[in-house]
């Protein structure tokens, strides 16, 4: 027997399997779904038991241009930011995304003020652009969010997305949206676990099944936070391992959007010249942010820049061999 | 493994003889179990006893010490598994590789590009602390004049080199510095272990795998070497993380001695940025050294924060410095607000300000790093607080209006604070989702 045997850990708990994005068979129009979770032990943990989905890497697209966007972001796209529908595609064929997530950041009053009709435009178009599985993201605006959101679900209605994100305060609208439309739904809970089971809970009693929720315990960026974010995935994960049937669900985690907004991403070399090359900074800070994330047990990582994309997408393909 | 009281009472004498300062063994062996007081204080114990008392108080991580003086660094002695458990404690070593097959000009290059690896982010400054020669000339001359080289840096030193004859010529000119020799294989390890012995510094040892490395620890540990790394570097990245979290978990839960030390992994991916990726999990996942051949600030400082955010001990909450900051391109008629000094609470209000895009002031007050509720709970954000600190010069100098925001939570504090500080008070949201709207209506209405 070998020590590694020895090093064994007993789980009892699996990981619920979700699966996003409905092909034509299933009722929908897309080309290729993806189905996360299904885990028996800990990410990438071979000797012990099974990870029997890799992990999987969704590119973050916007409806509306970002304007603040750091500029290795912005140089990384070019002209595409303007039409969702073109980013889509260049996400898919270029960097050859598996997922996408459609942040409906231009419906926030503040931020565009884009009306449900608009949104829901937008889904459709880029449903139509590209045959991969979609993320639908509001704007974290709780009444504008129940205003667009289920608009946008109609209007996808069967492609079986992922909808987000509802909170405790916050879900039956949306819930009520999925049900009807055949989607799933994400909950989100401030790194919080027993917030986290709760909203699990309320969801499920709506009658959407556990095989439908994917959880998000919101991310801290690397320095800042992410040993929070580090510390509630992996707590998470342990107690659905050990059986914790309500906590077995997928994880997802906003990993560009919060890697971007910290100053080591996007501070100028002038500014700071000790922290090196301005261009390649906020990569690398995006991938250290996801490859520590990805120990405690991610199943979808929503990423923005497609060189970060690629590496994490390698290391994953590269942690699944057996 | 802790011994619990009972355990260690029945090795005691259990006279109740009281030379210990304790009134009976049973006390002696409870002060014992908390680590009050040390076995020496009892005159009678058994030479049997005190060998298995001090092999059963010995830590499952044993700490080792590479370098020597102030910038020696310290790894092992790790408690838990996970960090939410307890704390991890030691902050891995994060190093870069130094080839001497570099020729001169590209060695001294190399050298500088190390020495400019040091950075301050929120207001820590942290630095790459280890330095590794590796001896890929398969040459004594050029390895020594490398390690001479890297010896410029101050740092702790791995001397990476399969012929123990190049070890032995530059040890004698720096073993004072305790490198940490690398690597003990099957084939070389009795002659590593001599040197190990005769310089009197920690040696790695390395195997294709844990069951062919278990015997030459053994061998090592025989021999009566103490200070032990293990190198787990495999060709497959997986495979490395399997054995880190392998022999974590043997090493505490299994008490395997053989595998009680703190581990080396040596990354040499090509791609920069896989590298990164792969250093930033073996950080995550345990090891106690990374080395990496990239050199450059934009590639060490992630790996330097991983560290460093995920070996901060989650049981005293992260503080950040209690002052006036601005958020974007604030004026004096910019709005002030409110918050407490626990990193997570300031970096959310800082964030959700941030993203309101309405330049403004946060005053940060020292609230122990505790949030908004809890500081308010326990007398650690008063009114009074506030008030001296509103009307300090710090905010007179850069604030000209007299209007301040306080976190909704803390509502019922407005009264008093409108009298001791003279402000006019304004309620802010309970969450910090609720900023960027407040900013832009209430804010802008008053």
């Amino acid at each position: 027997m070998s020590i590694l045997d020895d090093a064994k850990e007993k789980w009892t708990g699996t990981i619920n399997e979700v699966t996003i994005g409905a092909t034509k068979q299933d009722g929908g129009t897309r080309t290729s779904v993806v189905t996360v979770g299904g885990a028996g032990a800990l990410p990438f943990m071979n000797f012990e038991g099974p990870t029997p989905r890799a992990p999987v890497v969704a590119m973050e697209i916007w409806d509306r241009e970002p304007d603040d966007w750091a500029q290795p972001l912005v140089d990384a796209f070019g002209p595409v930011l303007k039409s969702p529908a073109d980013w889509a595609r260049k996400c898919v064929e270029e960097f050859g995304a598996e997922m996408l997530c459609l942040k409906l950041a231009g419906t926030h009053p503040d931020f565009g003020d884009a009306t449900p009709a608009q949104a829901a435009e937008v889904v459709k178009a880029v449903l139509k652009a590209v045959g991969v599985p979609l993320i639908v993201w509001g704007c974290d605006h709780d009444e504008k969010d129940n205003e667009v959101l289920p608009r946008c679900s109609q209007a996808a209605a069967g492609e079986r997305c992922l909808l987000g994100a509802v909170k405790e305060d916050n879900y039956k609208t949306l819930v009520a949206s999925c049900l009807a439309d055949g989607h799933t739904i994400l909950g989100l809970s401030p790194i919080d676990i027993n917030i986290a089971k709760q909203i699990n809970i309320l969801v499920s009693e709506m009658g959407l099944p556990l095989n439908r929720i994917v959880m998000y315990p919101t991310t801290g960026a690397l320095g800042y936070g992410i040993e929070y974010a580090h510390s509630i995935q992996e707590r998470g994960r342990l107690a659905a391992l050990s059986g914790d049937k309500i906590m077995s669900l997928p994880v997802l985690c906003m990993v560009g959007s919060e890697a971007w907004r910290t100053k080591e991403a996007k501070a100028s070399q002038q500014e700071n010249p000790a922290w090196g090359d301005e261009k390649t900074r906020g990569i690398y800070w995006e991938i250290g942010t996801a490859s520590t994330l990805l120990q405690a047990g991610s199943d979808i990582l929503v990423m923005r820049h497609p060189a970060a994309v690629s590496a994490i997408r390698k290391t994953i393909s590269e942690l699944m061999v057996k | 493994m802790a011994l619990k009281a009972l355990d260690i009472f029945k090795l005691l004498p259990k006279t109740n003889c009281k030379k210990c300062g304790c009134p009976t063994c049973l006390a002696f062996a409870m002060k014992l179990a908390q680590k009050q007081t040390s076995l020496d204080q009892c005159p009678d114990v058994s030479e049997v006893s005190k060998v298995e008392l001090a092999g059963a108080a010995a830590p499952p991580i044993r700490l080792v010490t590479i370098g020597a003086g102030p910038g020696k660094l310290e790894i092992g002695n790790e408690t838990v598994l996970f960090r939410h458990e307890e704390s991890f404690y030691h902050t891995p070593g994060i190093g870069v590789m130094v080839s001497d097959a570099l020729d001169g000009e590209a060695l001294k290059a190399r050298i500088e590009a190390i020495r400019k690896l040091k950075f301050v982010r929120v207001g820590l400054s942290m630095q790459v602390n280890v330095v590794a020669v590796v001896n890929a000339s398969g040459q004594a001359a050029p390895f020594a004049k490398a390690v001479q080289a890297a010896g410029t840096l101050d740092l702790p030193m791995v001397l990476m080199s399969s012929q123990a004859a190049h070890l032995n010529t530059v040890l004698a000119a720096c073993a004072d510095k305790k490198p940490l020799i690398h690597a003990a294989t099957d084939a070389t390890v009795d002659a590593f272990i001599a040197l190990a012995k005769t310089h009197n510094c920690p040696l790695a040892v390395t195997a294709p795998d844990l069951d062919k490395l278990a015997p030459l620890v053994e061998k090592a540990r025989a021999a009566g070497i103490q200070d032990i790394v293990l190198d787990v570097t495999c060709p497959r990245v997986p495979d490395t993380l399997q054995a880190l979290t392998a022999i974590r978990r043997l090493a505490l839960k299994k008490n395997m001695r053989v595998l009680g030390y703190p581990c080396l992994v040596a990354n040499s991916t090509v791609d920069p940025l896989l590298n990164v990726a792969e250093c930033g999990m073996f950080v995550a996942k345990y090891a106690g050294i990374v080395l990496t051949e990239l050199d450059q600030p934009e590639q060490l400082l992630p790996l330097l924060t991983i560290g460093q955010n995920l070996y901060t001990d989650p049981r005293k909450p992260i503080q950040v410095e209690a002052k006036l900051n601005a958020i974007g391109a604030v004026t004096p008629d910019s709005p002030l607000m409110i918050t407490t000094n626990f990193s997570l609470t300031y970096y959310t209000v800082a964030g959700e300000v941030e993203a309101s895009r309405v330049p403004a002031y946060i005053g940060v007050l020292d609230t122990e790093g505790t949030s908004v509720l809890t500081a308010f709970a326990s007398d650690k954000l008063t009114s009074e607080k506030i008030a001296a600190f509103l009307n300090s010069d710090e905010v007179k100098s850069k604030v000209s209006h007299r209007k301040v925001i306080i976190p909704g939570y803390i509502a019922v504090m407005s009264g008093s604070l409108k009298e001791d500080s003279g402000w006019t008070v304004l309620v802010g949201p309970r969450e910090a989702s609720g900023i960027s709207k407040f900013l832009k209506t209430t804010w802008t209405n008053t």
